[in-house]
């Protein structure tokens, strides 16, 4: 009798429409339409590859903030993290090309060198908020100061660019790719697929959704909330490194403005994506149109002169106001 | 004797269909400290609450100095001089202890405040109350007696009529508890009316002129101090029958499943040994806060501990929750919806989480984890519209249903279950009265954590009570019963521990 009751909705509830799960979509849809109306030229793949490549460091980077989001925590520091991992990379690849030369086991130990040292910086962050237990706001915000002076020192207040002719045979990890497709997309594509399955059909995923939910259900099922945590940050910084691989081909520098508020945006497309800020409940696929959102609302304003430019933060910021008044619409109609 | 100054005259009381209170008739008396005792859920609270107007009463009529009065707000009854100090302290703790006294009644000097004036009128009060604290101390600084002066101070700082006081030296030591006295006959002596509130049956007797018992809601014995002993007190808040609502209890084995030895947590529990055997009901009983919880919580893991426990022969290192339940140990928490349950996650997520790692190597399997939803729900008889609804929505027995589940879902041998009922209806308790008693005669070995005394004496063969973070006996067999239990409880001890021997 009991099984009768329960057993009918198995799958997926249909009626109930979810304005925090197709609003992000809606609002992307839109932003097409709008886009086509003002420009013959925004559809062109030109500007699509290029709104692509672009938001796929951001996109790369909010994927991981979605887990460390999503199990409660809070990572600021990712923009200065990104913007130090590619001044140390540039400035040991320029390094060592004085005694390797412009070859590629160069540009591998300096793809190395970055995953590493975002993967280290993440577990810095980690230790700090699990083990010594200094809130993730406080922890990040004081490494992003840290991070951001560090590449100001190594940069001495200019720029760090890397070799000439180094930067030729790199190149291509940003510019080049398959089938039309260039890396920075694939990359990101790659990273969202893999992301989206880790979040959703994972244990991992699972226990950061259980974590940010309430900890101490977590803690009493058994879970090492410790662990995870220390785990999300982690990932975050190894995808800040991967990220920075893709970057530093893009303009072969790095200075005290790379990556500048980077962290926020990656905050606001896993927000506006129906993350929940204070954790619980988190979707890489939301992150991912989160992301383009951003993007397209700076691209169509740059394509048109109906609104300047300039005010491009402003409607982002309105947006992201936006997406969490739905998302609290959404949360207490249930 | 003085004419009563509060008093309630056939109070009622309902939430939703569920009456709590039945007609009960109080009356507090300028100059008497009358005691108000009952088990947990007998209507203390209820009634403490009704006469400091924080509820009203669904029938009968309050009485302020013989006429009929409505209190619209605990700030109404307070502007008449009733002050009611609760268990968990009103305090702002970032504020200093002279602020809090003059919360919301600051004394001013035109427009500004006067913190000259009310610091010192906060030590006068201090003084009074032999309290050794500094006026502008931060409230979060102070130990939990000294807090406890200060709700005093700031309910002397007003003109007290009626005093009504929830358990004050539950958190006390002994030393504070003689200050709290003396300064309780000094406000007795000043003409106030205290209303008293205590577990402690000797304190009852010492302090208080006149006792009256609740029990289920209703007044059962009301009489000055003078002709009541505690054992009839005991006997009065319990002398409940009971029903067939239990199941036969199985009977232990012989093999011993878990042994705790000289297991203490820092300041909570103090060298506690047990033994449970296969097939056996352990229950532990005590009042709120005698340190079940913590004990059990240490056995599983879940908090730092020292002393020995061992698991079917084997040594249970501490602190380690995942390893106690791998080696068939599991605690089911009293903190349903704090610790037990994700209230906005789906059933199947809920069932799963401990266990994730048998359901799927990479990825989870979805359909096993359907599967062993299905077979909780038939095997739990869970109810639920939705399979994928928040838990959160769901009733507090199908909660507690789904909980069991999830405990369960390790199959453990040994099972400590905390609260196995509370605050589910009688017709899901009996059926998890009935499959506790069927897992013991599985062979699984379970400790029963209750404050329902009926429960422990229902299901357990043999019960353990704790008092103050000590175990301070067991009873078993024809000596479980409700007065030896209480007994013990209250500290009243050796008599109950001897019946055991």
């Amino acid at each position: 009798m009991t099984m009768a009751t329960t057993q009918k909705s198995t799958g997926r509830p249909g009626r109930r429409i979810d304005l925090q799960v197709i609003g992000p979509i809606l609002a992307l849809i839109a932003l097409l339409l709008i886009g086509m109306a003002l420009n013959s030229n925004f559809l062109s793949y030109a500007n699509i590859t290029n709104v692509l490549a672009r938001s796929a460091f951001i996109g790369i980077i909010a994927v991981g903030m979605t887990f460390v989001i999503t199990a409660g925590g809070l990572d600021l520091s990712v923009g200065s993290m990104a913007a130090f991992v590619a001044g140390l990379m540039i400035l040991v690849m320029n390094l060592l090309t004085e005694s390797m030369g412009v070859t590629l086991p160069v540009i591998l130990i300096g793809i190395a060198l970055a995953l590493l040292a975002g993967l280290v910086a993440g577990f810095i962050n980690g230790i700090l908020i699990t083990r010594v237990g200094i809130e993730a706001f406080i922890v990040t915000l004081g490494t992003m100061g840290i991070y951001r002076s560090l590449i100001t020192w190594l940069a001495d207040g200019g720029t760090l660019s890397l070799g000439f002719e180094m930067r030729e045979l790199y190149r291509p990890v940003y510019y080049g790719g398959i089938a039309g497709i260039s890396w920075p997309i694939i990359a990101f594509v790659v990273v969202a697929v893999l992301g989206e399955i880790v979040m959703r059909h994972t244990a991992f995923g699972r226990h950061c959704a259980a974590i940010g939910s309430n900890e101490k259900v977590a803690r009493y099922s058994s879970i090492s909330v410790l662990k995870v945590r220390l785990a999300t940050y982690v990932l975050l910084g190894l995808l800040v490194g991967f990220a920075v691989v893709m970057y530093v081909p893009r303009l072969g520098s790095a200075s005290a403005s790379t990556g500048l508020l980077w962290e926020l945006e990656a905050i606001a497309a896993v927000i506006i994506g129906g993350t929940l800020l204070k954790g619980g409940f988190g979707r890489v696929w939301g992150t991912v149109v989160g992301v383009l959102i951003l993007s397209l609302i700076g691209n169509i304003l740059n394509l048109t002169d109906f609104v300047s430019p300039y005010l491009n933060g402003a409607i982002q910021g309105a947006v992201i106001i936006l997406a969490v008044v739905l998302q609290r619409k959404g949360s207490t109609e249930r | 004797m003085a004419d009563p100054i509060l008093s309630l005259n056939g109070v009622s009381k309902s939430f939703g269909p569920i009456e709590v209170l039945h007609g009960v008739d109080f009356e507090l008396r300028p100059g008497e400290i009358h005691a108000l005792i009952g088990e947990n859920g007998a209507g203390k609270s209820t009634t403490m609450k009704i006469l400091g107007g924080y509820i009203d009463a669904s029938a009968g009529d309050i009485r302020w100095q013989g006429a009929p009065v409505t209190f619209a707000s605990s700030d109404e009854a307070e502007a008449r001089g009733i002050v009611m100090i609760h268990q968990e302290f009103n305090l702002a703790e970032h504020l200093g202890v002279d602020q809090n006294v003059f919360l919301g009644r600051e004394i001013k000097r035109g427009w500004r405040l006067d913190p000259k004036a009310m610091r010192a009128r906060t030590a006068e009060l201090l003084a009074q109350l032999e309290c050794p604290v500094d006026p502008s101390a931060k409230v979060s600084g102070l130990s939990v007696p000294a807090k406890q002066m200060v709700e005093i101070a700031k309910a002397l700082s007003r003109d007290l009529r009626v005093l009504i006081m929830d358990e004050p030296t539950a958190v006390l030591t002994e030393r504070d508890c003689e200050i709290l006295f003396r300064q309780i006959d000094r406000l007795r002596a000043q003409g106030v009316a205290i209303l008293y509130t205590s577990h402690k049956l000797s304190e009852v007797k010492r302090i208080c002129d006149r006792v009256t018992v609740l029990r289920d809601g209703a007044m059962v014995r009301s009489a000055p101090v003078s002709e009541i002993t505690e054992d009839e007190m005991a006997a009065a808040m319990v002398g409940r029958e009971l029903s067939d609502l239990y199941p036969a209890k199985a009977v232990p084995q012989d093999e011993v499943m878990l042994e705790v030895e000289g297991l203490s947590v820092p300041g909570l529990i103090e060298n506690a040994s047990l033994t449970l055997r296969r097939g056996e009901v352990l229950g532990i009983g005590g009042l709120v806060g005698a340190g079940r919880t913590e004990l059990a919580e240490a056995i599983a893991g879940l908090r730092p501990r020292s002393g020995r426990v061992r698991l079917m022969g084997e040594t249970l290192p501490a602190g380690q929750v995942k390893t106690a339940m791998e080696r068939g140990l599991v605690y089911l928490t009293e903190d349903r919806k704090g610790a037990g349950l994700l209230l906005d996650k789906g059933l199947r997520e809920n069932l799963t989480l401990p266990l994730l790692e048998r359901f799927g190597t990479v990825l989870i399997d979805r359909k096993a984890e359907e599967a062993a939803l299905d077979k909780a729900i038939a095997d739990f008889a869970i109810r639920a519209p939705e399979r994928d609804m928040p838990v959160g929505n769901l009733s507090g027995g199908n909660q507690q249903k789904l909980l069991l589940a999830k405990t369960l879902l390790s199959d453990p041998q040994v099972i400590l279950i905390d609260e196995p009922t509370r605050g589910i209806d009688i017709g899901t308790k009996q059926q998890i009265y009935t499959l506790i008693s069927g897992l013991a005669a599985a062979g699984h070995a379970i400790i029963v954590i209750s404050s329902e005394m009926p429960e422990l004496i229902g299901l357990a063969s043999r019960v353990l009570v704790m008092h103050a973070g000590r175990i301070v006996g067991g009873l078993e067999g024809d000596d479980v019963n409700e007065g030896a239990i209480v007994r013990l409880a209250m500290g009243l001890g050796e008599t109950g521990k001897e019946a055991a021997a």
